[in-house]
């Protein structure tokens, strides 16, 4: 166990165990799981990248860990996962922002 | 800058440097905990073991541990300080061998193979043995160290030999934190001058072929996908080309472990390796196939065990009783560092050996 954390690094390797518990959805989960990552329209390069921009935007631990090995082991650059990093924080805060314009109407319609 | 160590192990003093403390590290800690399973129990679950000997196929020969270059990860701990080099009288009798042996490949290797006094005098008489391929480990830099060595890709045309050469990455940052600053651009350089005499052309017989393996603590990416990427990368930056990508995993031996247990990666390491054991690799392991050669004419199951003084489990253990029989009748040995020729799509010095 990892005392008080709540996230503990080794419980990444236990994930396929969820299966254990549940058999059906499980596999169908990682038979999709497994699908959508190989190399397609797009090429398995490019969905690692993807997958790390929503592992940030999601702020899972397991996936920043486990898509930052991935990256590594494709050869992909330190510059090339900072710049995926931006493009999910980008996409996060914009998501932000733009319901910054829905306050804006409500104030448009309730003191304009 | 780059980080790099500039010295060996050996040349540090460091307890790594003794083979057999690498050996202890390897099993015990999560080994002997039964945190993972050993190697030997591992394969045993698919009734591998022990692991024995197919054809004999390929003969490595490491002529000695200099190199002109100190790579944070290097299995043999090479380098400028190290003078271990193999004598013209063993590379006599390894002549000897290499005329009788049913092998069809000659992998010469080092530290750089080069920096042996006696390297092109071993390399001219070898190629007149009738071996189909004749590999010679260059880490391309030796090519742009000295004048001495400009000539090199001309040396290697001219004696049909296959040049097998490291490249970390296709960027220069990645490959210099490995290798050293400045080993890229000396890299490119020597690819574009083996380049220019025909190496590593579409449909030369000039074979040219890289090996790559990672910068740090993680398992080599698709082999197939790592050479496209290569590919295309050194085509574009550089004009350069060549055959194919041998991606290897580094064995955690060595500088790599010093490495590893210096970076606090050790147990997770090892966890990727065994979690990655593809037991269809075992199959094609390079051990069941090659006999290993050290500078002092000892013979090995592979240059990871030569490295780690495991001696041939047979009563031959010297080049001066070679008998190829006896050797084909041998169980391999192993250690935990074995898994890193077996995880995922397997390790060898030609690369993956399984889909």
């Amino acid at each position: 166990m990892a005392g008080n954390n709540y996230y503990d690094p080794a419980d990444l390797r236990k994930f396929g165990n969820i299966t254990e518990w549940g058999e059906e959805l499980g596999a169908k989960f990682f038979d999709y799981y497994t699908k959508v990552f190989e190399e397609g329209a797009l090429t398995a390069r490019e969905k690692s990248l993807i997958a790390l921009a929503v592992a940030h935007t999601e702020m899972c631990p397991y996936c920043i860990d486990a898509y930052t090995k991935d990256g590594l082991q494709r050869g992909i650059t330190k510059e090339e996962m900072m710049e995926a990093v931006h493009v999910g924080a980008a996409i996060k805060s914009g998501a932000s922002l733009v319901h910054g314009v829905m306050m804006m109407n409500k104030v448009n319609k309730l003191d304009g | 800058m780059s980080k790099l160590k500039t010295q060996s192990l050996h040349k540090r003093e460091s307890e790594l440097a003794e083979a057999k403390r690498q050996l202890e590290i390897l099993s015990n800690g999560i080994f002997q905990s039964g945190g993972l399973p050993t190697f030997a129990q591992k394969i045993k679950e698919t009734h591998q073991f022990p692991l024995r000997p197919k054809k004999l196929e390929i003969l490595q020969i490491n002529v000695g541990y200099m190199c002109n270059q100190v790579c944070e990860h290097c299995h043999v701990d090479a380098g400028p300080d190290r003078t271990e080099i193999m004598t013209r009288e063993t590379m006599e009798q390894c002549l000897e061998v290499i005329k009788n042996t049913g092998a069809h490949t000659l992998d010469l290797t080092g530290g750089a193979p080069e920096m042996n006094p006696n390297f092109r005098w071993f390399v001219d008489e070898a190629s007149k043995a009738g071996i189909k391929d004749f590999i010679v480990r260059s880490n391309l830099t030796i090519i742009r160290a000295n004048k001495k060595y400009y000539d090199l890709p001309q040396f290697f045309k001219e004696h049909n030999v296959h040049v097998v050469s490291s490249m970390p990455h296709w960027t220069r940052g990645k490959t210099d934190k490995q290798r050293g600053d400045g080993v890229f651009d000396k890299s490119i350089k020597a690819l574009q001058e083996l380049n220019a005499i025909g190496y590593g052309m579409p449909n030369s017989d000039l074979r040219l072929d890289l090996v790559y393996n990672p910068s740090g603590a993680f398992l080599p990416g698709d082999q197939a996908s790592m050479e496209k990427d290569f590919k295309k990368a050194l085509m574009d930056d550089f004009g350069v080309q060549f055959h194919n990508l041998f991606a290897i995993t580094n064995l955690p031996i060595s500088r790599f472990l010093d490495y590893l247990i210096a970076s606090e990666n050790y147990e997770d390491y090892m966890y990727q390796l065994v979690d990655a054991y593809n037991p269809k690799a075992v199959t094609n392991v390079m051990c069941t196939n090659t006999i290993s050669i050290s500078w002092d004419g000892f013979l090995y199951d592979c240059d990871f065990n030569q490295m780690l003084g495991l001696q041939v489990a047979s009563k031959v253990k010297h080049i001066n009783d070679y008998n190829e029989d006896l050797l084909n009748n041998r169980n391999i040995v192993t250690s935990q560092h074995c898994y890193g020729c077996t995880a995922g799509a397997g390790s060898s010095c030609q690369g993956a050996v399984a889909e």
